[in-house]
């Protein structure tokens, strides 16, 4: 970021005006919704009010009484969070991996790798959605034949979404190979940015591979790493696609995570407040990791 | 020591196709899957390699009713947010590349901020101000939502490209007798050309890819886009897994392109963005 140079003053209004148009989006189709969604969940909004128009009636904490005291409700955060931790801890220790391999190959091989990571990156969730409900098909999917050549294993017509433990697993496959290529790319170009002297001398100074990776690699890493973390993180808490697909658009009250339940509170059970609560609930929670990426994003920032 | 090192990369490179192999086959399962004839598809144990080749899959997919409309309107809309993304977000970020003023830190607060909220959560209250406006079931409705969610990652990566041009070519060009716009027209612009592309791809592959916002806000089935019309196939056509991965690769495939075109032009977007703030 450069200064503005020195002898030619900068007009005061300039940078405002051309930040305006930005702005003023960003208020209407954002703030705007957002005010709109806390105010609602202070309501009580149904059908009626959404097709008459009428100003829907206040609830107070109704809405927020009722969920927190619905045990259900705690069972789908503890469910949320259970995820989050499972799918992030996979892809971001998959993604280092990838990245720390690619970093030793040739250069050919490097590029095959990232090629696929690109085009994996680049898959529709509903692609990777259609593409996995297919590979994990009861009757003639890959999975079930792969492993039932696997001796004293028969999963011939095994259906992975009835037991939803499994089905969770599948889920966590499509969501950890959607975001793996954005962790290994991005990994791949922070260990890129390493002067090779680093390693090296820690190395000649008598150092293990192990104590070379904990003490040299991963401190220099660690900005983009803690990043790319909190962004998974953010993403996963709020996953909707791949679950809403996975189960062709009508999940299983056992498949319910914040996201899907939030979304279907209002547009199957037409109840806008309820839904619009557990989005409000779901947001004050994301809001501590948010907290930290912004702080971590503000201090790369800083580094000028 | 030599010898070691030899094969110790060809270890390393042995262990890279092998990851790479494994992360990209679900994408080769779809391809060849899309080209199979339908008893080859049904058919235990499975063939790993093709035999037979059919573009019927293809045929089946592209004859049914709406995908042709719903390719215009997928594209209608992966375009009108990108030209309206970057018209209005190479603004603000050349106002944060080149300008310190009061409130552009809360700026740059507000554009990370907004990246991070799930567009899912939101989806009833931009449903309900839509709604107001006439705007549902409407394609510029969906464009104005997507513009927002284009918007903080376009000007994040625009400000990055334009941190990298020098001031001093502006400057010179000021000193020569431009106006502060001509400068910008003829100096900044053509050397922002690739960041500009590399931007708009990846604001396309976004409103490409979404699928809530649309399946709420468009109902005509004509208007509606390609993600949904691969979602309603897998309903409408059952275990149809030929016509279903011909669909998810007709649907993939413009994105997976675009994408290969300039990934590398967005990694190096997303390293300045990040370091330079």
């Amino acid at each position: 970021m450069s200064a503005e140079p020195a002898g030619r003053r900068p007009r005061p209004l300039l940078p405002y005006l051309l930040i305006a148009p930005s702005l003023l989006a960003l208020l209407v189709v954002l703030a705007y919704p957002l005010v709109d969604m806390v105010t609602l969940a202070f309501q009580d909004m149904t059908r009626k009010e959404l097709f008459s128009g009428a100003a829907p009636p206040w609830a107070g904490l109704g809405q927020f009484r009722t969920i927190l005291g619905d045990g259900f409700f705690w069972t789908v955060v503890a469910r949320t969070a259970l995820f989050t931790a499972v799918c992030v801890t996979l892809t971001m220790n998959c993604g280092l991996l990838v990245a720390l391999l690619m970093r030793g190959t040739s250069s050919w091989v490097r590029a095959v790798v990232a090629g696929v990571l690109v085009a994996v990156w680049a898959m529709p969730v509903m692609v990777a959605a259609a593409v996995f409900r297919w590979l994990f098909d009861a009757d003639y999917g890959l999975v079930n034949w792969l492993l039932s050549t696997l001796p004293g294993v028969d999963l011939a017509r095994h259906n992975w979404f009835t037991d939803p433990w499994q089905g969770f697993a599948v889920i966590t496959a499509v969501v950890v190979w959607g975001a793996l290529p954005f962790a290994a790319i991005s990994l791949h170009a922070a260990l890129a940015q390493i002067p090779p002297e680093l390693e090296e001398a820690a190395v000649i100074d008598g150092a293990r591979p192990s104590q070379v990776f904990r003490y040299v690699t991963f401190p220099a890493v660690k900005p983009v790493f803690v990043m790319v973390t909190t962004l998974m993180a953010i993403w996963d808490f709020g996953v909707f696609n791949q679950i809403w697909l996975m189960r062709g658009g009508q999940p299983e009250r056992e498949y319910y995570l914040l996201g899907v339940y939030s979304f279907i509170e209002s547009f199957a059970v037409n109840r806008y407040s309820t839904g619009a609560a557990i989005a409000l609930v779901t947001v004050v929670l994301l809001l501590a990791g948010a907290v930290l990426y912004l702080r971590q994003m503000l201090r790369l920032g800083e580094a000028e | 020591m030599g010898k070691r090192r030899v094969r110790a990369r060809r270890l390393r490179d042995v262990l890279g196709l092998l990851v790479a192999a494994v992360i990209g086959f679900p994408v080769y399962w779809m391809v060849l899957t899309a080209f199979r004839p339908a008893t080859e598809i049904l058919s235990l144990p499975p063939e790993f390699w093709p035999s037979s080749p059919t573009l019927d899959n293809f045929a089946r997919a592209m004859g049914t009713e709406t995908f042709w409309a719903n390719v215009r309107s997928s594209a209608v809309i992966g375009l009108g947010t990108v030209l309206v993304s970057l018209l209005v977000g190479t603004l603000a970020a050349f106002a944060l590349a080149r300008f310190r003023f009061a409130g552009r830190k809360a700026f740059v607060v507000v554009i990370l901020t907004v990246q991070m909220i799930p567009l899912a959560a939101l989806v009833i209250p931009v449903y309900l101000l839509l709604n107001d406006a006439g705007l549902t079931d409407s394609l510029l409705g969906v464009i104005v939502v997507y513009l927002v969610f284009t918007l903080p990652f376009t000007v994040w990566m625009l400000h990055g490209f334009i941190t990298a041009i020098p001031v001093e070519l502006e400057e010179a060009a000021m000193v020569d007798g431009c106006g502060r716009l001509g400068a910008f027209v003829r100096v900044v612009l053509p050397l922002l050309a690739p960041g500009l592309v590399a931007t708009s791809v990846f604001a396309m592959v976004q409103a490409w890819n979404e699928y809530v916002l649309v399946y709420v806000l468009l109902s005509t089935p004509e208007k509606q886009t390609l993600s949904i019309w691969l979602v309603s196939f897998q309903t409408s056509f059952g275990t149809d897994y030929g016509g279903l991965m011909a669909g998810a690769t007709l649907t993939a495939l413009p994105v997976v392109v675009f994408f290969l075109a300039v990934h590398r032009k967005i990694a190096a977007g997303l390293a300045t963005g990040a370091v330079k703030g």
